[in-house]
């Protein structure tokens, strides 16, 4: 098996995972997480984040921040593969008293950068964090995940513009670009497009590519880190429920959770 | 007497913290304003313009805060308390990070810029979050002291200072949160206030006497948290209570008064500041007058009320 096979097989470990959980909280987002998958499994699992479980507080680690926090189930499922906890917390999702909140909360959770949730803070975050490492003289490297659907909330250009205006060469911002938000099309409810020409003005090193290859995604993103003039983007055009051939390009699945039957059917596809 | 403006005082205790490489110091193209230029002066490398960007602005001292830093952020307060709102509320407070917001031009004594710059209702904004404290500092001396002291404190903090010079009546060296200062002893009222109001009740003391009327005095920054035991021995020994703000009378230092007392000692309360409107543009000194704002004005409401 080669590298990339061996990725693919992690992926389907994780949106197992992803689903069962959802499914155990009975609510949460499985299109979006379903989408996010092989970004964060490439980010964490392809050579191109610089991490240690063992000491989340770590100061020279490099930093995630998923500004789209409802798609936090596939987090979740990353951070424990990857040893920042127990699996098993992974059943206690959006339980009283769970770590696992329904949104991300750097409070309760280790490998929780930032609490985010409410649209548009992350990303601005994720500059502050860039901008601290000037600050501090350290070299590590922020990516920061948004939605395509969160390019409707004006934070995100203030974010874009202070990132590109302080050269924050270390921030590679990906925009899980799966076309559909709770209300439908992207480009129906507010049309975001064209969205590289948006980056492309804010001095963005932008790149489009699919984000669901991880031959693509480990070379742009290793591509990224090397970049020392400007921040990057990646817009990775993905599936929303990608994995579940029901779940696919379904605006339904945004934020509702698989049912038993709806569980047992997509782990058969997981398989 | 002299006068001193408190958000002087914020810029040059910032440099004076700033001999601290991990304090950081961000506004939104009003540091001319806010005196965090002063900073900007001392340490560029260290000082960051956001831009007319007031969210983006709170989001980025969130994000330095979570990476060691111990970031001051400032605007006029009705901007940073308002329109960034909502990353005061997700980013600094959800994750209880020590950021301290400065909120200057507070209140109406702005002055001629008018309502629309007018923050009447900032601390009830900032007092209404979890894990915030507000402080209303009331004279240049104490406002150093407590940007002095935000260097040891935990958690987000709201400093909120004035463009108005004013008399400067304290003189303590430092600065302890959820502390109040009886300013003045006395027998037949208690007067709380905070900011520049603090003064003017100090005066209107001063009058009363004249009167006969002996009343206490108590400047409490802190408005959150509030100093209870202070307030708690006071209104007990007085059972009359007036408070005097800057601000509106619903959700600032006078309900937060209200609350304690209704709970625990339950005395007559009276609540003196705007009166559910906005301000308007104006010298500060017309709009104090306009707005009630003065001795004269606090002098006979309190003798009104207690004998009329």
């Amino acid at each position: 098996m080669d590298d990339f096979g061996k990725l693919e097989e992690i992926s389907k470990g994780i949106r197992r995972d992803v689903l069962t959980m959802l499914n155990k909280a009975g609510s949460g987002h499985s299109g979006g997480s379903l989408s996010v998958t092989d970004i964060l499994v490439a980010l964490y699992f392809g050579g191109i984040m610089k991490y240690d479980p063992q000491r989340p507080d770590w100061e020279d680690r490099d930093r995630l921040v998923l500004s789209k926090g409802h798609a936090c189930p596939a987090l979740y499922a990353v951070l424990a593969e990857a040893g920042f906890f127990d699996k098993q917390l992974l059943w206690t999702l959006r339980q009283l008293g769970s770590p696992l909140q329904g949104h991300p909360d750097s409070k309760k959770l280790p490998g929780i950068e930032a609490s985010t949730g409410s649209l548009g803070n992350g990303i601005s975050q994720a500059v502050g964090m860039s901008l601290a490492a000037k600050v501090l003289h350290k070299r590590y490297n922020v990516f920061c995940i948004i939605g395509d659907g969160e390019m409707q909330e004006g934070l995100v250009y203030e974010a874009l513009m202070a990132a590109a205006h302080y050269k924050l060469s270390n921030l590679t911002v990906i925009v899980d670009n799966n076309g559909l938000q709770i209300d439908g099309q992207c480009r129906d409810v507010m049309n975001i497009y064209p969205i590289k020409e948006k980056f492309e003005a804010f001095n963005f090193r932008t790149y489009e590519i699919s984000g669901h290859s991880y031959k693509n995604l480990i070379d742009t993103l290793t591509t990224a880190k090397r970049n020392v003039v400007s921040p990057t983007a990646i817009i990775a055009r993905t599936v929303k429920g990608m994995g579940v051939s029901f779940m696919s390009n379904r605006v339904e699945y945004h934020g509702v959770a698989p049912s038993d039957t709806e569980l047992a059917k997509a782990l058969e596809e997981l398989r | 007497m002299e006068k001193k403006a408190t958000r002087e005082a914020y810029g040059k205790a910032l440099v004076e913290i700033g001999k601290d490489k991990r304090v950081v110091v961000l506004d939104a193209d009003l540091s001319g304003s806010t005196k965090s230029a002063e900073f900007k002066k001392t340490y560029p490398d260290r000082f960051f313009n956001i831009g007319i960007a007031e969210s983006n602005m709170v989001d980025i001292a969130a994000g330095m805060a979570l990476s060691g830093l111990k970031p001051y952020a400032s605007s006029f307060a009705v901007f940073i308390t308002g329109r960034a709102f909502e990353p005061v509320r997700q980013s600094i407070c959800y994750q209880n990070l020590h950021v301290v917001l400065c909120g200057s031009h507070s209140g109406i004594s702005v002055g001629e810029d008018g309502g629309s710059h007018q923050s009447v209702a900032d601390i009830a904004l900032m007092r209404s979050l979890p894990n915030m404290k507000v402080v209303v500092p009331a004279d240049y001396n104490e406002a150093f002291a407590v940007v002095s002291a935000t260097m040891d404190m935990e958690g987000p903090v709201y400093i909120r200072t004035s463009r108005a010079k004013s008399p400067l009546i304290t003189n303590k060296p430092s600065f302890e949160i959820g502390k109040a200062e009886v300013l003045k002893k006395g027998s037949d009222a208690t007067l709380i206030a905070c900011g520049m109001m603090s003064y003017i009740a100090l005066e209107a003391a001063k009058l009363l006497k004249k009167d006969n009327i002996n009343v206490e005095v108590i400047n409490s920054p802190s408005v959150k948290p509030l100093d209870e035991d202070t307030i708690y021995n006071s209104a007990k020994k007085t059972q009359r209570v007036f408070t005097f703000e800057e601000h509106s009378i619903i959700g600032g230092l006078g309900s937060a008064v209200c609350e304690f007392l209704s709970e625990n000692l339950p005395v007559y309360t009276i609540k003196t500041g705007l009166e559910d409107v906005f301000g308007e543009s104006g010298t500060k000194d017309d709009l104090f007058c306009k707005f009630g704002f003065t001795k004269e004005s606090f002098a006979k409401k309190i003798k009104d009320k207690l004998y009329g």
